[in-house]
């Protein structure tokens, strides 16, 4: 059997101060397996007693490799390896991809389709935010929160379930439009989380906006600036919470963001705190959005949910039954995919933790040559070295906790 | 092409002599290695570029040489505007000078291609791998790295599937 290596100082040399190489500060690994990691993030710390001079994360614990797996696979197949990577934000992931392909491939998506997207990208978004509030509360010792926060979600997961057969990894939204139309049950389930919803929101600010022990641990702690933030590619709501007002879903508006009224929260602090209350207050904005989707959902009844170029979509399971070549096109169309052409696009949306980017570049054949994820905590996660300095180790816990990582979308 | 950027583009050609190429209203940008940091640090300054929103790498082996084209996706915040640069590098030591300095976040972002592609950043504050093992000798997103898979490690042939790890070796 091989032998461990221990950690020397001569990998880390370059990044921690003089004092720890004459042992006058300690270094300390947090993690891997550190519950208030958020998954498998190991962090080296160099710290003077309580506080810390160095926090240098070592990522890669859960790589597993999905650029390369997504170059084997068709458009139509790699898109199933998108939801693998931000576990929290699933249908965005695949909104993102699909998007990339429709770009690509310059495909069409009908109306209904665009509005189902909204509805389920936003819902997910209050999923994947009520994770943030449920591991946070968590994290700074709010147990009831995480479980009050899973309560909420469940419904949502439930909505999810009834659209695509699945609770989180769904591949709802196809090239084209999505899946299949919505069934009767969505719009009463989702009407009823509308119903529900704000009293819950207004019960987890009861619990921590104003818990004076919360104020202490989060205000001021944690300070990141909006020009550090931009330098260092930090997105979404941490950028937000530093006062830069950029949400994709209003700058550059796709699937239809332009015809929601709804407001983009910023803070100007860009402390704990702000990042906690713009995650707070997008709950009320993702979930006006809601409501005005299932408006105009209502105004679209019996309307197509994919796009009819058949080129890049499948035919309809009753036409299958009835002519061949609706049964060849089927066959041929999962089998070998459809071609894409030799180019190059980016296509970004705005995840629950910012600017999730698709880099896509097709060969000429049905499958892509390079298919790279801009994903958002990766470039978030990379400023926790300069905000946590000085701060105690109880604080990095919050503060990493308030940008809203996950391993999955790091490490791809 | 959207005439904001279009002077942009104009831009970059008197200063560095790029030759672009539009898809789907994308710019791409073409930039010699050499001259890559002076073309960031001019978007950045002069054009507001403030993002870096990826920088990423593709590999066109066999078919094409130069063989890699490290790709620099920018977006202009203040003017709402996207733009891509990108450096065609060549040879088995392909080096490219690090532009960590102008954005902070492509300091990891370089990490992850030097790690996935082998693309040496000259001047990088920290060349270190960053998501493959330590130890790992070989690039995964090269084309010639096989999609492989790793043979599941039991009691019976624990030493064996060892010696194939070339970052378990002494």
């Amino acid at each position: 059997m091989a032998q461990l290596e221990e950690v020397s100082y001569e990998q880390y040399k370059h990044l921690v101060s003089e004092r720890a190489l004459t042992g006058e500060t300690m270094l300390l690994n947090m993690g891997p397996q550190h519950p208030s990691t958020h998954g498998v993030l190991r962090l080296l710390l160099e710290l003077d007693g309580e506080t810390i001079i160095n926090a240098i994360p070592d990522i890669g614990y859960l790589h597993t490799g999905i650029e390369k797996n997504m170059e084997a696979k068709t458009y139509l197949k790699a898109e199933v390896m998108t939801d693998r990577l931000d576990y929290m934000n699933t249908t965005g992931n695949n909104l993102a991809y699909c998007m990339a392909v429709e770009k690509l491939v310059d495909l069409d998506v009908p109306e209904r389709a665009q509005v189902i997207r909204v509805i389920i990208t936003e819902l997910q978004r209050i999923a994947s935010h009520l994770v943030f509030m449920g591991a946070f509360g968590l994290d700074l010792a709010a147990m009831s929160m995480f479980l009050y926060c899973f309560r909420e979600r469940e419904y949502i997961m439930d909505i999810l379930e009834m659209c695509s057969g699945q609770r989180m990894m769904t591949t709802y939204f196809r090239p084209g439009g999505v899946w299949r139309d919505v069934p009767v049950e969505f719009e009463p389930a989702v009407r009823n989380f509308i119903k529900i919803f704000p009293a819950r929101v207004d019960e987890y600010e009861a619990l921590l906006t104003k818990n004076p022990i919360l104020l202490d641990r989060l205000v001021g702690i944690g300070i990141l600036d909006g020009k550090t933030a931009l330098s260092h590619g930090v997105t979404g709501p941490t950028l937000r919470a530093s006062g830069v007002n950029w949400d994709l879903r209003k700058a550059r508006p796709y699937i239809g963001y332009e015809q929601y009224d709804f407001n983009v929260p910023v803070r100007a602090e860009g402390d704990t705190f702000a990042r906690y209350i713009v995650h707070i207050e997008e709950f009320r904005e993702s979930l006006k959005i809601v409501e005005q989707g299932l408006e105009k959902l209502k105004k679209l009844p019996n309307q197509p949910v994919i796009s009819a170029n058949r080129r890049f979509v499948p035919p309809p399971r009753a036409e299958i039954g009835v002519s061949m070549e609706a049964l060849i096109h089927h066959f041929k169309y999962w089998t070998e995919g459809f071609p894409a052409p030799k180019n190059s696009i980016y296509n970004a949306v705005e995840s629950p933790r910012g600017e999730l980017g698709v880099y896509l570049e097709g060969d000429g054949g049905p499958k892509p040559h390079r298919v790279h994820m801009r994903t958002p905590s990766f470039d978030n996660l990379s400023v926790i070295n300069k905000i946590t300095q000085g701060h105690l180790v109880a604080d990095l816990v919050a503060i990493l906790a308030s940008i809203d990582i996950v391993l999955g979308d790091i490490d791809r | 092409m959207d005439k904001k950027l279009e002077k942009i583009v104009q831009a970059l050609q008197e200063n560095f002599g790029t030759s672009y190429e539009e898809f789907r209203d994308e710019a791409h940008v073409f930039v010699k290695a050499e001259n890559i940091v002076e073309a960031l640090t001019l978007l950045r300054d002069k054009f507001e570029f403030e993002l870096l929103s990826a920088l990423t790498a593709t590999d066109y082996y066999p078919q094409e040489t130069p063989r890699f084209h490290v790709v620099y996706q920018l977006t202009s915040l203040a003017r709402n505007l996207s733009v891509q640069l990108r450096v065609a590098v060549n040879s088995d030591q392909p080096k490219v000078p690090s532009a960590a300095f102008v954005y902070d976040t492509a300091n990891w972002r370089e990490r992850e291609v030097f790690d996935m592609f082998g693309i040496v950043f000259d001047g990088h504050p920290d060349p270190r791998r960053i998501l493959t093992p330590e130890g790992m000798e070989d690039h995964p997103l090269r084309k010639d790295f096989p999609l492989g898979y790793e043979e599941p490690q039991f009691t019976f042939n624990y030493d064996d599937v060892d010696l194939k790890k070339i970052y378990a070796k002494e």
